[in-house]
């Protein structure tokens, strides 16, 4: 017996596991845990409902309480990197941890009323979500290609049958089976490239890589560019970044409206983190390798995704669509690479997330029983019969546009300001334009809730219900985009720690 | 009381008022009322006060500045000088009237919302000296401006709307492009971001910070915006559907204050901080003012709609206004600026009367008004005075201006202001013939049985009519707040240009003992 724990210790070596370094993610996963039990074990299903609903926004409340913890600490002694350096703790992944809570948090609320409407009602729901979030906080904080992919699949397979919830509804299932095949397609091409760069640099821990790089000239780089490639490829597809976009529209249209406006802001918010921790961290010393890359996969995005959103009509095809057009903004500040580019990447999440979420929350409502009136036509008149619903949802269109006054506003701004500063005048002024064209797109959808009544029959005269968790979720996102847009310091500043508190990656590892 | 913020007091006390109405129960209209005459008057109180206070010569003064976004460098700055007081006054003048002038209007809550939000942000774009708060006020009169046009308007008020809005949106993404690109620039120069006008001005204006190439693109992505808000031509398509289209008080206030941002726009910012693209472009502006006089003028004789009429008019008085700033003499710009505000008065009183007719018989067509004199003779007697107002006759308003303007222009433009003096007969031509079809003749029909002006009708117009006419008279209460900082305009534009300001013509010496 002793000889063997002898012989298996000297065989691996066991690293210490530093449990605060994990602890949001594992309260999420057992609160996960908990609810698939508890509906194993119960009985009566209303009550299973209900406590599987309360268990899961305990286990964000506690998450949340952990990454605060998370935040002092690092605040206080500075970064570190925890269990044999696989999993950073540092005030970037504290950053992105709190935009996957938040998005969590409001997706839990919104949903509640949704699955009731819809007799989905389900305690799945909620551990499908808090799997997929706790996907999502792993990979905030992975300091090691494999924790990417471990956590990238962790959050894509929950997201696949959430997508797919809806059983009654073909799209739904279309929506679910499309986006499974597409992303296994990129996860196998994402871990292609991990392979490939693991050969390169004979490790997958990146804060060893950045060092390895740092200190070695590769005659042949081939390999470990392919890598970087392909890699991007696997994260592109994740944030749905052009040309990596076409399964956006689909899924988007075709899932529970809820997890779209779950998705929507908080899978982007966890690959964004993985690409920043990837490329402006670990590769920083390869930047004018995969800047190009970069630079056409935000101007595509932007493009594409503007200009195709206008001549949709169903909103939620335009909201993917849109959302293609936000990824492109965020990849401006990931393609400048540098302090005041991460910044402003992880503000635009911030903001976007919070946008998004408001958005198809109010999709969600308007959608209605069956969950299908997402033409632009549903929403003709929808201000004369529901004027606090409409003017939600023209803050939150508003706020892509990127208008004064919100946080779409300060976060576009913050992007094209460290594109200009690093003389990456070209890629601001695409984003410009896009921006002045995607403006039109909300406009479409304002200017149809607000059409006077003699225009033509209001589709939406008939008041919708509200339950009381969407309100309250709805009322957050506002008072969130809000807040970002009047006193942006408070979060810009958090942005900047987050960015200087990196534990990992070429800055401040190597 | 020194240091009362009375500037941010002009901005917030409107938007205060906005979020009030949004608690005044829907089924009391006379609190919604009461409410929109409170705050519009006590706004005006305010200014009244601002107006007393104000130094002339002092330069910007009354200046509040507080950090909003210390990271991007925006600042909550307000100030006042002599060139945007009387741009306050203005707006703080015609709102009441407006909505004096709309009391029985449909949905007087959500009504007196907007209008309200609509004073609060054009009191901002008057009073803001941070180039990104600027931006933030003029995007922001767009969303009030929309929604008064498309939701008490009338005709084809959905179109005209969007189109306004499709239109100004268009130019100020520009504004914004160009925005940025100074407050970047200068950073890369400097080392800092801010967006204050005044360091700015000073970095811009100053040689060698920008090329000449860069200042021109920049000095133009300034002039697209503010003109399609003036409007000059060709940006001007707008403006006929926004107006006749409009609800009465919406066209007051779009042509008596929204029309001047654009104007106020090239002499607050695009001037100041390109001067010598300014000076090298002028002859563009010059070029498209006077095309906008004549051309506003001749369109304006044909139209059959009284109201598109009065439009049409504001495009050429606009002209006017331009032409006289980009003359770039003193004359010319205190021309500019004194046409500013008499053209909000003489034109927010056509609007009014106008309106008037409209809410007797539903028509704006000229052919169906026969006779108005004699059948309501208070109307007529007034309709005729405004239109003389209008056009320009000795001893109103109109006259002070557009003489100084085209006085101003004479001297460094001599054939556009000889061309321009055209459209002073024109504008004699488009409006007498108006009044001749509609005033004079015997009434028939309908208009035989309408009822003339009530009280609260003519609270309203004689008011701007008598402003108009004592400033005809007696313009120096406004010209004298002015002169001191147009000329100190024009000398920093002389000293950061090759502009030579000429020495005032002869005959200009006395024309302003005479003042």
């Amino acid at each position: 017996m002793t000889v063997l724990a002898q012989a298996l210790d000297a065989a691996v070596d066991t690293p210490r596991v530093d449990w605060l370094a994990i602890a949001p993610e594992t309260v999420l996963f057992g609160a996960a845990v908990a609810i698939v039990l508890g509906r194993a074990l119960a009985r009566r299903r209303p009550l299973v409902d209900e406590a599987s609903f309360l268990t899961a926004l305990v286990g964000v409340v506690a998450a949340g309480v952990f990454t605060f913890v998370q935040w002092v600490v690092v605040d206080g002694d500075g970064p570190y990197q925890a269990i044999a350096g696989m999993v950073a703790v540092d005030g970037f992944a504290v950053f992105v941890r709190t935009v996957v809570l938040i998005a969590t948090f409001l997706g839990l609320l919104l949903s509640a009323g949704y699955l009731r409407r819809e007799g989905l009602e389900a305690p799945e729901y909620h551990a499908l979500m808090l799997c997929s979030a706790t996907g999502m906080m792993l990979m905030a904080s992975a300091n090691d290609l494999i924790v990417v992919f471990l956590a990238l699949e962790i959050l894509s397979i929950a997201l696949y049958v959430l997508v797919a919830f809806d059983r009654r509804r073909v799209t739904s299932q279309e929506a679910g089976l499309k986006y499974f095949l597409l992303g296994s397609f990129s996860s196998a091409v994402l871990l292609y490239g991990i392979a490939l760069v693991y050969g390169g640099t004979g490790t997958t821990n990146l804060t060893r890589i950045a060092r390895f790089l740092a200190g070695t000239t590769l005659l042949e780089e081939g390999v470990l560019l392919t890598g970087l490639v392909l890699m991007l490829v696997g994260l592109g597809f994740k944030v749905a970044a052009a040309p990596f976009h076409m399964w956006a529209p689909d899924v988007y249209q075709g899932s529970p409206t809820p997890v779209v406006s779950f998705m929507g802001g908080a899978t982007k918010a966890a690959a964004f983190a993985a690409i920043l921790r990837v490329y402006a961290g670990a590769f920083e010393l390869y930047r004018v390798d995969w800047r190009p890359a970069v630079w056409a996969l935000a101007v595509l995005s932007l493009v594409v995704g503007s200009v195709a959103a206008l001549v949709q009509t169903d909103v939620k095809r335009m909201l993917a669509y849109s959302s293609v057009a936000h990824a492109g903004y965020v990849l401006i500040g990931v393609q400048v690479g540098n302090e005041a580019g991460t910044t402003a990447a992880l503000y635009y999440v911030m903001a976007y997330t919070l946008m998004v979420f408001g958005a198809f929350a109010v999709v969600t409502v308007v959608g209605r029983r069956g969950d299908r009136r997402h033409e632009l036509a549903d929403y003709r008149g929808l201000a004369g019969a529901q004027p606090v619903l409409a003017a939600l949802l023209t803050l939150f269109l508003l706020a892509q546009a990127g208008v004064p006054l919100t946080g779409g506003f300060v976060a576009k701004l913050s992007v094209f300001d460290a594109a200009v500063d690093a003389g990456q005048y070209w890629l601001a002024l695409v984003g410009m334009l896009a921006a002045a064209v995607s403006a039109f797109v909300y406009l479409r959808i304002v200017l149809a809730m607000y059409a006077p009544e003699d225009d033509g029959p209001a589709v939406a005269a008939r008041p919708v219900r509200v339950d009381l968790a969407a309100a309250v979720a709805l009322a957050i996102a506002a008072a969130g985009v809000l807040f970002l847009g009047l006193l942006p310091d408070v979060v810009l500043d958090f942005a900047r720690d987050a960015t200087q508190l990196l534990a990992a990656g070429g800055r401040a590892g190597a | 009381m020194t240091d009362f913020p009375i500037l941010t007091t002009l901005v917030l006390l409107p938007a205060a008022g906005a979020l009030l109405t949004l608690l005044v129960p829907a089924r009391r209209p006379e609190l919604v009322r009461a409410l929109g005459y409170g705050v519009t008057v006590a706004t005006l109180g305010v200014t009244g006060y601002l107006v007393t206070r104000f130094e002339a010569g002092a330069g910007i003064q009354f200046v509040s500045t507080h950090w909003w976004m210390e990271t991007l460098g925006v600042r909550w700055t307000l100030g006042v000088d002599g060139v945007s007081l009387f741009m306050v006054v203005l707006t703080a003048v015609l709102f009441p009237i407006g909505l004096l002038a709309s009391a029985e209007v449909d949905r007087p809550k959500a009504f007196l919302f907007w209008v309200l939000v609509l004073e609060a942000a054009l009191m901002g774009v008057f009073l803001a000296l941070d180039l990104v708060l600027f931006f933030v006020f003029f995007e922001f009169t767009l969303v009030p401006m929309y929604f008064l046009i498309a939701g008490w308007g009338h005709g084809n008020r959905r179109y005209a709307a969007m189109k306004f809005f499709i239109f100004t949106m268009a130019g100020s993404a520009f504004l914004f492009a160009g925005i940025l690109a100074v407050g970047f620039l200068h950073r890369r120069d400097v080392g800092f971001l801010t967006f204050d006008a005044g360091v700015l001005t000073e970095w811009a204006s100053s040689p060698g910070a920008l090329s000449s190439g860069t200042a021109r693109v920049l000095f133009l992505a300034f002039a697209v915006a503010f003109a399609v808000k003036v409007p000059l031509f060709p940006f001007h398509t707008w403006l006929p559907d926004a107006h006749t289209d409009a609800p009465t008080a919406g066209s007051v206030v779009l042509a008596g204050v929204l029309l001047k941002m654009g104007t106020y726009g090239f002499l607050r910012f695009a001037i100041p901080m390109f001067p010598q693209a300014a000076v090298d472009l002028s002859w563009l502006l010059l070029v498209l003012a006077v095309v906008g006089i004549t051309y506003g003028a001749v369109v304006a004789a044909m139209q059959p709609n009284i109201k598109r009429i009065v439009a049409y008019s504001s495009v050429a008085h606009l002209g006017f206004v331009v032409l006289g700033i980009f003359a770039l003499t003193a004359e010319g710009i205190q021309g500019g600026l004194f046409t500013m505000v008499s053209h909000g008065l003489t034109t927010g009183a056509l609007f009014l009367l106008v309106g008037m007719l409209h809410d007797r018989r539903h028509t704006y067509d000229v052919a169906q008004y026969r006779g108005l004199w004699k059948a309501v003779p208070v109307f007529g007697g007034l309709f005729v005075a405004t239109a003389f107002a209008s056009i320009g006759l000795p001893g109103f308003s109109g006259f002070v201006g557009e003489f100084l303007a085209l006085l101003g222009a004479f001297v460094t433009s001599r054939w556009y202001a000889v061309v321009a003096t055209t459209g002073v007969i024109l504008a004699a031509v488009y409006l007498l013939w108006a009044v001749q079809r509609t005033v004079t003749g015997e009434p028939d029909g309908d208009n035989a049985g309408m009822r003339d002006l009530g009280p609260r009708e003519l609270c309203t117009v004689v008011p701007l009519l008598a402003l108009s006419l004592f400033l005809g008279f007696h313009p120096s209460p406004v010209l004298d707040r002015m002169e001191p900082d147009v000329d100190r305009l024009l000398e920093h534009v002389e000293a950061r240009s090759d502009h030579d300001v000429p020495s005032p013509a002869p005959g200009v010496e006395e024309a302003e003992a005479g003042r």
